[in-house]
């Protein structure tokens, strides 16, 4: 049996339960649904709220520079500070918090596997107490650009990199046009052509935690993604797909796969994009 | 609460307006709390509290239709 290419990027709830009190570990949440913190979290957790503290809420993009330095500052984490992210549905936005810490450089940032789900399901300690963090400076590196796809990018390799849809079938073959439940935000429904579906959720156990080494290699090969060429995730909004590109960066360790954070609100709003539709 | 542990946490799929959704509730302090998910991707589409599982659960489940009713499909 295979094991991760980088294991030290996980961490198990029974790993987190037993630091709790650990000055030199910043546990952080970031959830899908934003209200999910306050109903409980675990002792020492603090939140970042997706929509407004992991976005440049002016302009598309993800969070400047200067604005990422000011989080990491005010959330007490220094540079070298120990930063656990989880969060409810299998980690989606806890890996989109990861990859922006990568791209900005933080050294130790891992994920709790199995999120906050697992902690729940094991019946875990939580607290609806905010813990007052003190302050710490931080300096973030250059934009690290070799992790992140704009749109002329996936353009450009588009016959020459292995693109990978992460949404449900039902979103992938153009059926609708956001997953049910959630507001409609494109023009146009399919995918770009030549990608394969492969949702992110089939990287995941029952319980939340991700698939063994073997499995993922399956899964994704089976599809004919060997990260032998360049590899681009993308969704609806870039935030499953950074689940995606975390399993093909750190677990089955690829060394180009890039998060194409526009995705589908951008690529199915374009004017004259090329899209497939159906399976 | 200031501080507690989730009891009784229990996840099921079941279908609502033509959509599947996992339905998971679990108690916490004194309030029963249950979260509905469109299964795939996952996403929370609603939440709800209550004095008991039931209650909880179905405050959720009908807010989870009426979102999961407005969904068109081509």
């Amino acid at each position: 049996m295979g094991s991760y290419a980088h294991p030290e990027m996980l961490v198990e709830t029974e790993w987190v339960a037993g630091r709790l009190d650990d000055r030199n570990l910043r546990l952080v949440e970031v959830d899908v649904d934003t209200g999910s913190y306050d109903s409980g979290h675990l002792p020492g957790a603090i939140a970042w709220n997706w929509t407004t503290q992991l976005c440049d809420t002016l302009r598309r993009d993800i969070l400047p520079k200067d604005a990422f330095e000011m989080l990491m500052a005010e959330s007490g984490i220094g540079n070298d500070t120990t930063v656990v992210l989880y969060g409810d549905n299998n980690n989606w936005f806890a890996a989109w918090a990861l990859w922006q810490m990568k791209i900005y450089g933080h050294k130790d940032v891992r994920l709790m596997n199995g999120g906050r789900k697992k902690w729940l399901a094991e019946g875990r300690e939580l607290t609806d107490e905010v813990p007052a963090v003190p302050a710490r400076s931080y300096a973030a590196s250059a934009p690290d650009a070799a992790l992140r796809a704009m749109m002329p990018e996936v353009q450009g390799l588009m016959g020459s990199a292995s693109m990978v849809d992460v949404r449900s079938p039902d979103e992938f073959t153009g059926k609708i046009l956001a997953p049910p439940g959630l507001p409609e935000t494109c023009q146009r429904g399919g995918h770009i052509p030549a990608a394969k579906n492969i949702p992110w959720g089939q990287a995941c156990n029952e319980d939340g935690t991700f698939k063994s080494f073997d499995e993922l290699k399956s899964l994704y090969e089976g599809k004919g993604i060997r990260g032998d060429v360049p590899v681009i995730a993308y969704c609806r909004i870039g935030e499953r797909s950074s689940h995606t590109w975390f399993a093909l960066k750190y677990l089955l360790g690829y060394p180009d796969v890039r998060n194409y954070d526009g995705s589908w609100t951008e690529w199915g709003n374009m004017v004259g994009a090329p899209v497939e539709r159906g399976a | 609460m200031a501080g507690g542990r989730a009891e009784g946490y229990q996840s099921r799929q079941a279908e609502l307006s033509g959509w599947p959704v996992r339905i998971s509730s679990w108690r916490l302090a004194e309030r029963w709390r249950c979260e509905v998910d469109n299964v795939d991707p996952g996403a929370v589409i609603a939440r709800a509290e209550g004095t008991t599982r039931e209650a909880a659960e179905t405050a959720a489940c009908e807010k989870a239709a009426a979102r999961l009713a407005r969904t068109r499909t081509f």
